[in-house]
C-alpha cells in the first residue's frame, strides 16, 4: 500500500540539469517545491581523477537506476535492434548529468528558431528535406536571450562575447545572437595547442574563438576556480569549479527552506485524476511506494525518461500515455550527429595531457546558416571544436593512422611511444532534423527489472545529414592541414543510438496536433504539467543543448511563479 | 545484473555457443606437462592469481607481453602486470568476461597444440604467428578467435595504462612508456605550452587523500 505524502506545491521530477535550474526560481518566488532524484548526493570527493573508473567502467552509472533502462535502438521500424548499449550516456544524482557533463554552455544561434521559415525565405521551401517534420519554435531567439543570461549569470558561465547589444567583437564569435551584457567570467584560458589552432584558423580567413562553459575560469560566487586537471571529460570536479546544479542553483533553492530533496526516488507514474488533470507522482524508494500529490508536476528527466513515463502513466482520461491523445509523445525525435568525426597527426607532441574538454577553441563559419547554402545540397552546418583533454589509456588506444601493419606488439609499441601525444581528435557538432520516421516509443519486449519497458529509439541519419557530415570532415582537414597535421583520418557517419544530445519527443510549439507542451513548456492536454529538458526543443543547432534547455526550464518555471493560481487546479 | 545471467548465456551471447556446447569450460583444456617458459618462471613476473587458474595464468601472461612487448623501446606488459590486473578485474567490474577467459585461452592453448606445441612453449616469434591467426579470425575450431583477441589487447592497454590503484601500470611503466606525466590536482598554464617540459610526478589518483573518502567530511543533508 503506497504512503500518500503531504500535498505540495510543485514536485519536479528529475533534480538533474534542468529540475536542478528550475527548483530555484520556484522557492524563490515562494512555491514548496519536492524535488524527486533517481541518485544520491555525490561530492567532491567522489570525483577522483580516474580514467578507468569514470570513462570506462562508466561510473557512477553503471549501478544506478538509468543503467537499468538503457534505450533500446534500431535504424527503422523494419530492422532487428541493434546490440544495447552498456552504459548509459546519462546518470543519476542531485545535479544528474551535470555533474559529469563537458559544460559547453552555448546559446543557440539566431537562425536555429527559424530553420523553416528562413530556409524557405533564403533557399526556397523545397529545400526542406522530404520527410522532416521540423517547425519554427513558437518564438525568437531574443525571447529567450534574458533566460539564457539569468542561467549564465547562476551557474556561472565563462565565455567571450561576439555580440553585445547588436556591437561586434572578434575576440568572441560573431555569428552569435546578440546578448545583452558580457558573460560573467572571461573565458578558459587558450593552451599552446589551441592557440596554435586558432592561428591556423585565421590563416584560412575564419574566425576562431574560445568557446563558452559552464567552468569557472576565475573564482565565482565562492567557488573554485579551475584547475585543469584533465578529468571533467564524464567525471566531476574536484574543487566545484563546474557550474553543475549540484552546486549552483540547487544548494540556494534549498536554502530558501522551500525545496524538499527526496534521493533514490524511482519515479513509476504520472498520476491524472478524473478531470484530465494531473494529482501527483508514484515513486518507489528501495522498493516502498509513496505518492507524492502536487498541484503542478514539471517533469525534467532526460528525454528518454521524459518521454516513457509519459507512455507508462495510462489512465482513463490518457489511454495511450498521459499527455499523449495527440499521438505526439515520442515524435519529432533526433540525437545530435557527433559521429562522422576527424583526426589528426601532428608531427610534434601537443602536450594535451591536461586540460578539459571546454578548454578550447570553435569555428562557427560552418555552423547553422551561417555561410551561404545556395549551390549546396543540404542546410544547416556544424560548429567545429578543437579541445585539450587526453588520458593515458585512451591515448594508448589511438589510431596509427595506417602507418603500423598491426595493432599490437613492438613496431605498434614503438608507434604510440612517439606518437600518443601527438594527436587530437575534433568534435563536429551538426545540425541534425527531425523525421517523420523517427521516433521513440516503448519497447515491446525488452523490460527494466520492475517490469516496465524501456525507451525504444527507432532512428538513423538521412541525407541531409549525410552530406553535412562530409562538408564538415573537409572543412575539419582544411584546419587541421593548415596547422600542420601530417595526416588526418574520417570517421563514418555512425547509428544514431542512445545519446548525450537526445531532443524531441515532447517538442513545443503552438499547434498542438504536431506538438506536446505549448509555448511555455506546459501540456496542451493537460493542465498542469510541465515539460522541461531537450526533450521540448524542435531544433539542434550545432552546439551542446543544456543551456538551451535550462533557460527553457527557467523560463517554465517563472511562467509557473506568475501563473500559478490558474495552472494549477483547486486544492479539493 | 550479471547475477541474473547463466554462463551458458553469457557465453551464448558473446558468441561462444559453439565452442562451449563441445569443450569442457575451464582450465582443463591445459596439459598438466605444460612447461612455463624461462621468462615466466622469474620472481617479478609471478603473481598470485585470485581468479584466473595457474595454467590459464601462464598463457595469459605470455599473451599480454606478445601484445606489448618488453624490447628496446622499454618495459612492456609484462612489467606492467597487466594480466594481473585483468586476474583482479576478472572479479570485480569485469566479471562477465571471466567466461570468455575460460574458453578463450584454452582456446589459445589448443589451436596453438594442434599446430604442435603448448602456447607458452612457443618462442616469441611463434607466438606472434598463433596470435596473428587469432586475431584475424583464422583459427579453426576457435569461435569468434578475433573477438577475443580484441578483448584481451584491450584490457591489455587498461592494464598498462590504467591508475596503479588497479592493479596494473606497476612502477608507472605504462605512463612512462608514453610519456603521461601523471596524475595531477593543479595544472598552470606554463604546463600547458607547447614544449612544456612537465616532470613525470608518479601519483596514482589515490595518492591525494581527498579521493580516499573514508572519514572526511560529512555527507550533505537531506531536510
Amino acid at each position: 500500500m503506497a504512503t500518500r505524502l503531504k500535498d505540495t506545491d510543485v514536485v519536479i521530477v528529475g533534480l538533474g540539469a534542468v529540475g536542478g535550474v528550475a527548483a530555484l526560481p520556484l522557492t524563490q518566488a515562494g512555491l514548496d517545491v519536492v524535488g524527486l532524484e533517481a541518485g544520491t548526493w555525490l561530492t567532491k570527493r567522489d570525483f577522483a581523477p580516474d580514467e578507468l573508473r569514470n570513462n570506462y567502467r562508466g561510473w557512477p552509472q553503471a549501478s544506478q537506476k538509468a543503467n537499468q533502462e538503457i534505450p533500446t535502438h534500431r535504424p527503422n521500424a523494419a530492422s532487428p535492434l541493434f546490440p544495447r548499449l552498456t552504459i548509459h550516456p546519462m546518470m543519476n544524482g542531485v545535479g544528474g548529468t551535470s555533474l559529469h557533463y563537458w559544460a559547453q554552455s552555448w546559446r543557440l544561434n539566431p537562425w536555429d528558431f527559424k530553420v523553416r521559415s528562413e530556409t524557405s525565405r533564403r533557399y526556397g521551401a523545397a529545400r526542406i528535406p522530404t520527410g522532416c517534420t521540423v517547425e519554427d519554435w513558437p518564438f525568437g531567439y531574443e525571447e529567450l536571450e534574458p533566460y539564457y543570461d539569468k542561467v549564465e549569470f547562476e551557474i556561472g558561465v565563462c565565455g567571450a562575447a561576439g555580440n553585445v547589444n547588436g556591437t561586434i567583437d572578434r575576440r568572441g564569435n560573431i555569428f552569435e545572437g546578440a546578448r545583452h551584457r558580457e558573460y560573467p567570467m572571461p573565458p578558459l584560458r587558450g593552451t599552446g595547442f589551441t592557440d596554435l589552432m586558432a592561428a591556423a584558423a585565421r590563416t584560412l580567413g575564419w574566425h576562431p574563438f574560445p568557446g563558452p562553459a559552464a567552468v569557472n575560469s576565475q573564482r565565482y560566487q565562492n567557488r573554485s576556480a579551475c584547475m585543469y586537471h584533465g578529468f571533467c571529460n564524464r567525471g566531476g570536479c574536484h574543487v566545484d569549479a563546474k557550474g553543475s546544479t549540484a552546486v549552483t542553483t540547487i544548494p540556494k533553492a534549498v536554502a530558501t527552506g522551500r525545496l524538499k530533496v527526496v534521493t533514490r526516488a524511482h519515479v513509476t507514474s504520472i498520476d491524472a485524476d478524473a478531470n484530465g488533470r494531473v494529482a501527483g507522482v508514484t515513486y518507489l524508494v528501495d522498493g516502498t511506494e509513496y505518492v507524492q500529490p502536487a498541484r503542478v508536476v514539471l517533469l525534467g528527466s532526460y528525454t528518454y525518461e521524459n518521454t516513457r513515463l509519459l507512455l507508462l502513466s495510462r489512465s482513463r482520461a490518457y489511454p495511450n500515455g498521459l499527455s499523449n491523445n495527440h499521438g505526439q509523445v515520442g515524435r519529432h525525435y533526433f540525437s545530435h550527429n557527433q559521429t562522422a568525426g576527424v583526426s589528426a597527426l601532428f608531427p610534434w607532441k601537443t602536450n594535451s595531457w591536461y586540460g578539459l574538454p571546454a578548454q578550447g577553441v570553435a569555428v562557427d563559419n560552418w555552423a547553422d546558416d551561417n555561410f551561404d547554402h545556395s549551390n549546396l545540397d543540404f542546410i544547416g552546418g556544424g560548429n567545429l571544436w578543437v579541445y585539450s583533454d587526453r588520458r593515458p589509456i585512451s591515448a594508448a588506444s589511438m589510431s596509427t593512422f595506417g602507418k603500423t601493419d598491426k595493432l599490437w606488439g613492438s613496431e605498434w609499441k614503438a608507434f604510440i611511444k612517439e606518437n600518443a601525444d601527438r594527436t587530437n581528435t575534433s568534435y563536429l557538432q551538426k545540425t541534425t532534423l527531425p523525421y517523420e520516421d523517427n521516433y521513440l516509443d516503448l519497447d515491446p519486449m525488452v523490460k527494466d527489472p520492475l517490469g516496465f519497458s524501456v525507451c525504444r529509439i527507432t532512428a538513423e541519419y538521412k541525407d541531409n545529414e549525410r552530406k553535412l557530415g562530409l562538408f564538415i570532415q573537409d572543412k575539419m582537414e582544411q584546419w587541421y592541414r593548415a596547422a600542420g597535421a601530417v595526416a588526418v583520418e574520417r570517421a563514418p557517419v555512425g547509428p544514431m543510438g542512445p545519446s548525450t544530445h537526445a531532443y524531441g519527443g515532447t517538442r513545443m510549439g503552438d499547434n498542438a496536433e504536431t506538438n506536446v507542451v505549448n509555448r511555455w513548456g506546459f501540456s496542451h492536454e493537460v493542465q498542469n504539467l510541465g515539460i522541461i529538458g531537450a526533450s521540448v526543443m524542435g531544433t539542434s543547432g550545432a552546439r551542446n543543448p543544456t543551456l538551451t534547455a535550462q533557460a527553457l526550464a527557467w523560463r517554465t518555471a517563472e511562467y509557473v511563479t506568475k501563473n500559478f493560481n490558474s495552472i494549477a487546479p483547486r486544492r479539493t | 545484473m550479471p547475477n541474473l545471467i547463466s554462463r551458458r548465456e553469457l557465453l551464448k551471447r558473446a558468441g561462444f555457443a559453439g565452442a562451449a556446447a563441445v569443450v569442457p569450460v575451464g582450465g582443463d583444456l591445459l596439459s598438466e606437462t605444460s612447461t612455463p617458459p624461462a621468462a615466466l618462471q622469474t620472481a617479478a613476473s609471478r603473481e598470485p592469481y585470485e581468479h584466473l587458474t595457474a595454467l590459464e595464468s601462464d598463457v595469459l601472461e605470455a599473451m599480454v607481453a606478445r601484445i606489448i612487448p618488453t624490447d628496446a623501446n622499454g618495459p612492456g606488459a609484462r612489467e606492467a602486470r597487466a594480466a594481473r590486473y585483468i586476474d583482479r578485474a576478472l572479479g570485480g567490474a569485469l566479471a562477465s568476461s571471466r567466461p570468455l577467459y575460460s574458453v578463450g585461452l584454452a582456446a589459445v592453448d589448443r589451436l596453438s597444440r594442434s599446430r604442435g606445441q603448448a602456447f607458452t612453449a612457443l618462442s616469441p616469434e611463434e607466438q606472434d604467428v598463433v596470435l596473428s591467426d587469432i586475431e584475424k579470425g583464422n583459427a579453426p575450431g576457435f569461435a569468434d578467435a578475433a573477438a577475443f583477441f580484441a578483448l584481451v589487447r584491450a584490457h591489455t592497454i587498461q592494464g598498462t595504462f590504467c591508475d596503479p590503484y588497479y592493479g596494473g601500470n606497476a612502477g608507472f611503466v605504462g605512463w612512462d612508456l608514453i610519456g603521461y606525466p601523471g596524475v595531477r590536482t593543479f595544472v598552470a598554464a606554463d604546463e600547458q605550452r607547447l614544449g612544456a617540459d612537465v616532470p613525470a610526478n608518479h601519483k596514482s589518483a589515490y595518492d591525494y587523500d581527498m579521493f580516499t573518502k573514508a572519514g572526511m567530511g560529512t555527507m550533505p543533508v537531506e531536510r
